[in-house]
């Protein structure tokens, strides 16, 4: 395995054993960058390399001091574009924050810092994380690993594709829909959305704030539940963190699921999965079965109403989310205007893009009186139902299993012309961040040489559940070592 | 054509909406404190300033102080009350949405009773809800044409106070916030400052014809910025709605400015009233989540209600305007209440704090519960004593506490450095009152031949002689009986 490859927990027992330096993994990871970043395309920031090697270093310097080494010391991380960092901008890759460089830290970031990880740069994402595919960013392309002509999922794209190439060991990205999960499947990696209330959203640009989670990336199970470890736990910042206890989610990695039972909630095999996913969940579904799991099927019945409730509601919360955007305090303002409300006008019309401003009319209109009760607060009712029915099944499963998303990576351009198709790669997921639950998703199989993911959705507060799930499939499958070719860009 | 005053032929009826600044230290969702005449932008932080990522944090004391208001007026409280955006772009309005709550207030359902032109008054309170208040867009010192937007105010703490139409006119809305003020001051949650926007209040009235039942159409007043432009303002308004009744017209509902300078309510343009505010829950905060046992603490930790207050001083027998003068003020109440635990008569002690004391610390411009003011409520009660027991007369009381308030010093020590004790010796004064008759002949007199007032003169000199200190009763007694 080359340098670059190395899962975080490597390194860290490599650093602490003086077999390498974190200037020498630092390197690999640069030098990886060096060599793919112009096909993938993941990153839409990129700190001076003398300024990583310089954190690379002091790390080091610490190791020879005698001091202990976190978890995440000395590795190379990524963190999406829309989570606050004072030494990067921060664009949420949209021009309307051109320029924006916070002054303050996203708690994620401040703890992944507090560890002395290594900060290579932040990474494209649809803008605002409004889409599936990173295609709805003002950044530029990313591109799919695996197949450099299809997209790498959203909208934490970047993040996904960063981790999948080996141009950096883990990620961070945010999870409103499936943010974190469908594009770890569409790039072969393992993503995690942590129960709502898990981790801090302080500092994470909001995109729909009752949605939102961070969550972590990783080429192996154990990295994603040691970087969930890292940015876990209550924070007085943010009021929707819970002071929940933050369990060593390591120590719940064990390679067998004796005693498991799990349910199979057949609405999320229905029509719209493509008969390649299917096969493979299938396939999962006896390979669990075969590692000690009780496995039934089960129904969830408001969850096909999930996708138009998640419509309603995350563009409502996004409509006024985005409404501090205006280009009197921060970010790009439009020249040229007489008065404040051609200012704001001009300055949203050309700062937003075309998703976005489809998705704050949207939400404007389903919070307008007269439409509130039909829209907003239906959908609110749907969510209530939803969140009830997954508590129902989950007091009988431990863990429910169902694809991540109903196909594998689609090409450029495919779905662009109709937002109701690219809705539907969300059909999955959205139902999770819905009940607020915590899931992670595996890669499971591959179909023509693109990643198939496999995703466990466990209760509040119990990552350690589907972490053990994943953990047990992974060791059991052994996919985890195949890597994506990443073919040179035609042309 | 039409009969009678305004007042006989229509009915005012007046709901008043409310905004008071708490006085907490920090703002409502973050730890900026809340200084009034800060340079702008100065009291400001990622989340006041609505920047990306910035979360809202509820300050528990603002919580605190909004309960106590809640529970004085007698509301119910809700202690599962939720926060709700209300979206609306402004300079001003950092996020484009100001959190409130609007669903499920703090409280609702309380009362407010006071003294009103004609008996006990007592209005509805509907609700009562916090949220936070915007910044404020100037055009002071700016270059012109331009806009400066100030965010120090953008997140202090606010409570609305909305009441039912149960208010009867100009005079009885200025009745209903004085005495809303006094209840805010005892409960310590705003200093109550007008001329400094820590209150601010919108009128809605609507005029209906004397013995009918429903209301008229709802004109909503706004920019009334002292107690005394919301009675006039309304009165104007109520003038202004009779006219154009009488002329046959239809009052439409709008909202109107007053105009402090012309004394003239006009109506504001039309695009404000068109604001659809598109409320719904504040994603970023979860339902306040009060106990019962934090409610009733701070319920039990409320000081006595103005109006308890205001019959308890009658009770020990205090004209209801003097108890009144000491029950508005919160500090001079509880100064007063001090008084009576240091043993000062009620009446008596009330007189010297409200007429002595206060006229002396007016002069020097401070008033009670300051720095500035010296004398100590205990020390005022003592001064009130040794008049009481005889030891000095009023007169030279006040020659006391002008140098108890110029020096801070007991009243005991004053007297007894000074010599000041009364002469009630009757040999003393006997002598004092020879030696006067003798050396005014003329006033004798003028005495016996019926001059009454030539009495007073002798006293003077008596007392004269005396440095004050002959007991005044003595002094009348002796001398009526020596002339006898
Ligand atoms: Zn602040």
């Amino acid at each position: 395995m080359e340098l670059y490859e190395w899962p975080a927990h490597r390194i860290h027992r490599g650093l602490v054993t003086g077999e390498v330096s974190a200037r020498e993994v630092a390197l690999a990871t640069l030098d990886r960058i060096g060599q793919v970043e112009s096909s993938v395309g993941a990153y839409l920031h990129l700190r001076p390399r003398e300024d990583v090697l310089a954190d690379a270093d002091a790390v080091d310097a610490a190791l020879r001091r005698g001091e202990s080494l976190a978890a995440f010391g000395g590795v190379p991380v990524a963190i999406k574009d829309n989570m606050c960092c004072r030494l990067l901008p921060t664009t949420c890759a949209s021009r309307i924050l051109e320029g924006f460089h916070p002054p303050y830290d996203a708690t994620a970031v401040t703890r992944l810092q507090g560890q002395r990880a290594v900060l290579l740069g932040n990474t494209n994402m649809d803008e605002f994380a409004m889409g599936s595919s990173t295609e709805h960013s003002a950044g530029g392309v990313t591109r799919n690993p695996w197949d450099l002509g299809r997209v790498p999922g959203g909208s934490s794209g970047g993040s996904a594709a960063a981790v999948a190439a080996g141009e950096a060991v883990v990620a961070l990205g945010s999870d409103t829909g499936g943010s974190v999960r469908q594009p770890a499947a569409f790039c072969g990696v393992v993503g995690l959305k942590p129960t709502y209330g898990r981790v801090s959203r302080f500092g994470l640009v909001a995109f729909a704030s009752s949605l939102d989670q961070i969550g972590p990336f990783g080429r192996d199970v154990r990295d994603v539940a040691l970087l969930l470890g890292a940015v876990a736990g209550h924070d007085p910042a943010d009021a929707t963190s819970r002071p929940a206890e933050v369990p060593d989610f390591e120590a719940a990695l064990v390679p067998d699921c004796r005693g498991l039972r799990l349910g199979v909630p057949r609405e999320f095999l229905a029509a719209g999965v493509s008969p390649e996913v299917r096969a493979a969940i299938a396939a999962a579904v006896d390979l669990l079965v075969e590692l000690g799991a009780e496995v039934q099927e089960c129904s969830l019945p408001t969850v096909p109403y999930a996708l138009d409730a998640y419509y309603v509601i995350a563009p409502a919360e996004a409509s006024s989310n985005l409404a501090r955007f205006e280009g009197v305090r921060f970010g790009r303002r439009a020249q040229g205007t007489s008065d404040y409300v051609e200012m704001f006008r001009r300055s949203r019309g050309e700062g937003f893009g075309p998703e976005v401003r489809r998705r704050i009319m949207l939400g404007t209109y389903a919070l307008s009186a007269g439409y509130y009760d039909q829209y907003y607060g239906k959908a609110q009712q749907v969510r209530t139902l939803i969140c009830r029915e997954f508590e129902e099944a989950l007091s009988g499963y431990a863990a429910l299993v169902t694809p991540t998303a109903p196909s594998v990576a689609f090409g450029f351009a495919e779905k662009m012309d109709d937002p109701l198709q690219m809705y539907a790669s969300d059909v999955c997921t959205v139902p999770i961040n819905l009940a607020g639950l915590p899931a992670v998703s595996l890669p499971c199989g591959f179909s023509n040489g693109l990643p198939i993911g496999l995703q466990f959705i466990g209760r509040a507060f119990d990552e350690e559940t589907i972490l053990r799930l994943a953990y047990a499939y992974e060791q059991a499958a052994d996919l985890r070592h195949r890597r994506p070719p990443i073919v040179a860009p035609r042309g | 054509m039409s009969v009678g005053t305004v007042e006989q032929r229509y009915e005012t009826v007046v709901g008043l909406e409310v905004h008071v600044e708490l006085a907490t230290r920090s703002k409502m969702f973050c730890s900026c404190p809340t200084d009034f005449g800060a340079p702008p932008n100065t009291q400001v932080c990622p989340v006041c300033l609505g920047l990306p990522g910035a979360l809202p944090v509820p300050n528990a004391r603002a919580i605190e102080y909004a309960l106590r208001a809640a529970l004085a007026l007698g509301c119910e409280i809700d202690r599962e009350c939720r926060w709700d955006r209300k979206n609306y772009h402004y300079p001003d309005l950092p996020k484009g949405y100001q959190i409130t709550q609007y669903a499920r207030p703090l409280a609702r359902h309380g009362t407010l009773r006071y003294a009103g032109g004609d008996g006990e008054r007592s209005v509805r309170i509907r609700r009562l809800h916090m949220e936070e208040d915007t910044g404020k867009s100037t055009h002071e010192g700016m270059p012109g044409g331009t806009t400066g937007v100030d965010l120090n105010r953008a997140g202090v703490p606010l409570i609305e106070i909305v009441s039912e139409p149960d208010i009867r006119g100009p005079e009885d809305a200025r009745l209903y916030l004085q005495s809303l003020r006094t209840v805010l001051l005892y409960t310590r949650v705003s200093d109550v400052k007008m001329e400094e926007g820590s209150l601010r209040c919108d009128a809605n009235v609507s005029l209906r014809p004397v013995g009918t039942q429903a209301y008229g159409a709802l004109v909503e007043v706004k920019n009334m910025n002292s107690f005394r432009s919301v009675q006039r303002a309304l009165e104007y308004e109520v003038h202004r709605q009779a006219a154009a009744l009488d002329a046959g017209e239809r009052i439409v509902r709008e909202t109107r400015h007053w105009d402090e300078k012309r004394g003239v309510t006009f109506p504001s343009r039309s695009k404000e009233e068109a604001h659809d505010y598109r409320y719904f829950p504040e994603p970023d905060l979860g339902p306040c989540a009060l106990t019962e046992a934090y409610v009733e603490q701070v319920r039990a930790s409320l000081p006595e209600a103005p109006g308890a207050r205001q019959a308890r001083y009658e009770r020990l027998g205090l004209p209801a305007h003097d108890a009144g003068v000491l029950v508005a003020d919160p500090a001079l109440a509880l100064y007063f209440d001090r008084m009576l635990a240091g043993g000062a008569a009620p009446r008596e002690g009330a007189s010297l704090l409200t007429v002595e004391l206060l006229g002396r610390l007016n002069a020097l411009g401070v008033t009670v519960g300051e720095s500035g003011c010296r004398v100590q409520p205990e020390q005022l009660a003592a001064l009130q004593e040794l008049v009481a027991s005889g030891v000095i007369s009023g007169k030279i009381a006040k020659d006391v506490l002008d140098e108890m308030v110029a020096g801070g010093a007991d009243p005991q020590a004053v007297v007894a450095r000074r010599g000041l004790q009364q002469i009630s010796d009757d040999g003393a004064i006997v002598d004092a009152v020879r030696s006067a008759i003798a050396v005014n002949p003329q006033s004798v007199a003028d005495f016996r031949a019926g001059k009454k007032q030539a009495l007073g003169f002798l006293v003077g000199q008596v007392m004269k002689a005396t440095k004050g200190k002959a007991n005044p009763a003595k002094v009348n007694e002796i001398l009526a009986r020596e002339l006898g």
